[in-house]
């Protein structure tokens, strides 16, 4: 056994209120900077829907992530055939990178126009103008969150690889108004287990770091070879067209080593995030990452240590692994959400990265569809007040494609556990539900009371320190990398060029 | 004053030591400016028939360049067979012709594309203006003065060596035509642009090549007791 801990973020997808306070958070704090303006280290999707940049999800396109072989070895996608030699015969062009246009070609709008435009008879307008080239736009036909709540488009969603598999009726619903469904999804880098940027990097620039599991690419080391956009498969690395560099999300580290919360969970209006410590076996990994599509998620929960359990408390103590890491990793939201009460799920494991955020699928809109003529099943004129959960709007099938590489079973787990929660917080408070019937839809489910209260608790009333449960990483206290103190250090995070102009060119 | 001994005899001095203090120094001080400042991301229509030809054309090209300086013998005894002689030249003239079409093609969208042109600085035009006037001296020479394998490998060759072995002798190369001479001059000055522009790129050619044939395909970093700066988590096959 190879004890690691990692530093991990849940998302409970039924709060997610699709603001995107959580991208401006972010955006604020790190990608304000020329070159960096298209970049969305944390975007909201509205699911069915394209997403960001336009059908990253479709891999038969982009290449991203791994695959099993035939010869039962794990490659990246993206070095199908000869294998790491490929990525020499595709170092001078890639065939399978994104251009900007797949994201959107960043702009601003000519306001001083409104204020200096001479006299004249029309209304003067702030045109839109490229922030690449300063030239005016002619137009501007696709922005972050293109397709936001746009969950029926023809356009958008129906091009939703997560559609595939749902029967024709579901897909009609989706473009039928009373019967639609839609929901948002924000994502951030997963900071997998096994990250296909890291094993795509020629330059060996972009690292796991051992303490907390966040991966980064260091900016010194980075040579512009762009693989890490191709092989990721949730294309979270983005590529800086002004310095030439690759820059992805860094989970806030500057702000979790200090145990603060990241920007993102930080600022989320939802209040849908925890961030938490998982322990976990890293000789598992490469093991996990082969498993047949439909044993991933358990596979990944098999590698998930229990941190109350005292051999695995001995083994991080060998492993080095410090008291406060401990006791958060007890603490910890994620462990429960995702191992101790099976609810949460990573995001499309089938892309094989071992992805380590997990999403609460969600449940509404708790009235399904409707009744009979319509070809649904929810009964207006029914005295219950929950529905069962097979037959909520959205398609298990759906859920499924998204989170648990198609096993349907899973989700429903999950789902019928949110509903028992409910009910037993229904009787709780109203009392129409019934005893009997709260105790049998938790027995069914294989909740107890206990672990009742606590979801209940963890996913509404939750505190800041319970949500978000981060241990101080003292990096000053290490200093077999680089011997400075942190007072030499000062200045050293952050990201673009050094300030030296040479032959118009600040390098 | 002779001028073929101050630029073919002395220069080559000056330059080798900027390109290589600098290029040392440039790394040493601002590894973050080592990139090849790809645009791919930009534009990525007409950069594909401008990067394979030119890269693939280039690369063996120099390739060959260099294994003459190093075996002119081989290349002499290959050209003695008059077959072999024109295939050589052929496939070298193919190449070159490659290498040219892609650097038009990397002119015509630097020039046409405006999203390339506004991360265009100064030193990426120098850096292609002296490629267009090497490729094309190049490829000149090639046309017009026939069997340049063979007089590249007995006078170029050895004009090298003299400049390697510290005792220049220009009159190798003194005989040579002008085309031919613009053509090492020229090289001379790709040399010396290496450590201030993009040209640097093709040094970082190691990390692929490490990658390729050696790395693990994960690394992970510890700052804590585990103390190794890189580790493999596991080599995947
Ligand atoms: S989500 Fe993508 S960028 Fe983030 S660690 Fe995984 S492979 Fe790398
Ligand atoms: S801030 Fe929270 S609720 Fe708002 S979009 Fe982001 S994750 Fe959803």
């Amino acid at each position: 056994m190879d004890l690691r801990t990692q530093l991990s973020m849940s998302f409970h997808l039924d709060k997610c209120i699709g603001c995107h306070t959580c991208s401006v958070g972010c955006k604020n704090v790190w990608t304000t900077r020329q070159g960096a303006e298209y970049m969305w280290w944390n975007n909201v999707e509205t699911k069915p829907g394209a997403g960001y940049p336009l059908t990253w999800e479709d891999q038969e396109r982009y290449m991203g992530g791994w695959e099993v072989t035939s010869g039962g070895d794990l490659r990246l996608k993206l070095l199908k055939g000869p294998g790491k030699l490929r990525t020499l015969a595709n170092i001078f062009f890639q065939p399978n990178l994104p251009t900007i246009d797949d994201y959107y070609e960043p702009f601003t709008f000519d306001y001083d126009n409104l204020f200096n435009a001479p006299a004249g008879d029309d209304q003067p307008v702030a045109r839109p103008k490229s922030l690449i080239t300063g030239e005016f736009m002619e137009k501007i036909s696709i922005g972050p969150n293109w397709d936001d709540d746009f969950g029926g488009s023809p356009l958008y969603a129906s091009n939703d690889p997560n559609l595939k598999g749902l029967s024709d009726s579901q897909k009609l619903m989706l473009t039928q108004f009373h019967k639609l469904f839609y929901f948002y999804f924000p994502r951030i880098c997963n900071h997998c287990l096994n990250p296909a940027c890291v094993a795509s990097c020629p330059s060996g620039a972009i690292y796991k770091r051992g303490e907390d599991g966040i991966v980064l690419i260091d900016q010194e080391v980075c040579r512009a070879w762009r693989f890490c956009v191709s092989a990721c498969p949730f294309k979270k690395p983005y590529f800086n067209w002004n310095t030439g560099k690759s820059e992805k999300c860094i989970f806030c580290y500057p702000r979790t080593e200090t145990a603060q919360a990241n920007a993102c969970a930080h600022s989320c209006t939802g209040r849908i995030r925890c961030v938490g410590v998982l322990m976990y076996d890293a000789d598992k990994i490469e093991d996990v990452a082969k498993q047949p599509d439909d044993r991933l998620v358990e596979a990944m929960r098999d590698a998930i240590l229990d941190p109350n359990d005292p051999a695995v408390i001995a083994e991080a103590r060998k492993n080095g692994v410090e008291d406060n890491w401990i006791k958060a990793a007890q603490q910890s939201p994620i462990y429960n959400l995702f191992k101790k009460w099976r609810i949460a799920f990573p995001h499309h494991p089938e892309f094989r990265t071992v992805p380590m955020n997990y999403y609460v699928p969600p449940l509404s809109p708790i009235l399904h569809q409707a009744k009979g003529d319509q070809g649904g099943t929810y009964d207006p004129e029914s005295s219950e007040f929950f529905n069962d959960v097979e037959l909520m709007r959205i398609p298990l099938k759906y859920l499924a494609n998204l989170l648990t590489a198609g096993n349907e079973s899973l989700i429903l787990e999950s789902l019928k556990k949110q509903m028992a929660v409910r009910m037993y917080v229904r009787q709780n408070r109203v009392g129409d539900v019934g005893d009997a019937k709260v105790k049998s839809a938790l027995d069914a489910c294989g909740l107890s009371e206990v672990d009742a209260e606590d979801i209940y608790r963890l996913v509404s009333l939750a505190t800041f320190k319970e949500r978000f449960v981060i241990p101080e990483m003292h990096r000053e206290s290490k200093t077999s990398v680089d011997p400075r103190t942190m007072y030499e250090k000062r200045g050293s995070i952050g990201f673009g060029r050094k300030n030296r102009e040479f032959l118009g060119r600040q390098w | 004053m002779d001028w073929n001994s101050v630029l073919y005899g002395q220069l080559p001095y000056v330059i080798i030591t900027i390109a290589v203090v600098g290029t040392i120094a440039r790394y040493v001080t601002n590894a973050y400016s080592w990139s090849s400042q790809s645009s791919q991301f930009l534009e990525n229509k007409v950069l594909f028939f401008g990067s394979f030809p030119w890269h693939f054309g280039i690369v063996l090209v120099l390739l060959a360049h260099i294994f003459a300086i190093f075996f002119p013998s081989a290349i002499l005894s290959w050209n003695a067979v008059p077959f072999r002689l024109y295939a050589l030249e052929v496939t070298g003239l193919i190449l070159g012709l490659l290498a040219l079409f892609g650097l038009i093609m990397f002119v015509y969208r630097r020039l046409t594309d405006s999203r390339v042109r506004a991360v265009t600085s100064t030193a990426d035009v120098l850096v292609i203006i002296i490629l267009l006037v090497q490729v094309i001296s190049g490829v000149a020479t090639a046309i017009y003065f026939n069997w340049g394998s063979n007089w590249f490998a007995a006078s170029a060759v050895p004009w090298i060596w003299s400049i390697i072995t510290f005792s220049p002798d220009v009159a190798f190369i003194a005989g040579l035509p002008l085309l031919a001479k613009i053509h090492i001059f020229n090289a001379m000055l790709f040399i010396l642009l290496i450590p201030f522009s993009r040209f640097v790129h093709f040094l970082a050619i190691v990390g692929p090549i490490q990658y390729v044939f050696g790395r693990p395909y994960q690394l992970v970093r510890w700052y804590g007791p585990r103390g190794a700066r890189t580790e493999p988590i596991r080599q995947y096959k």
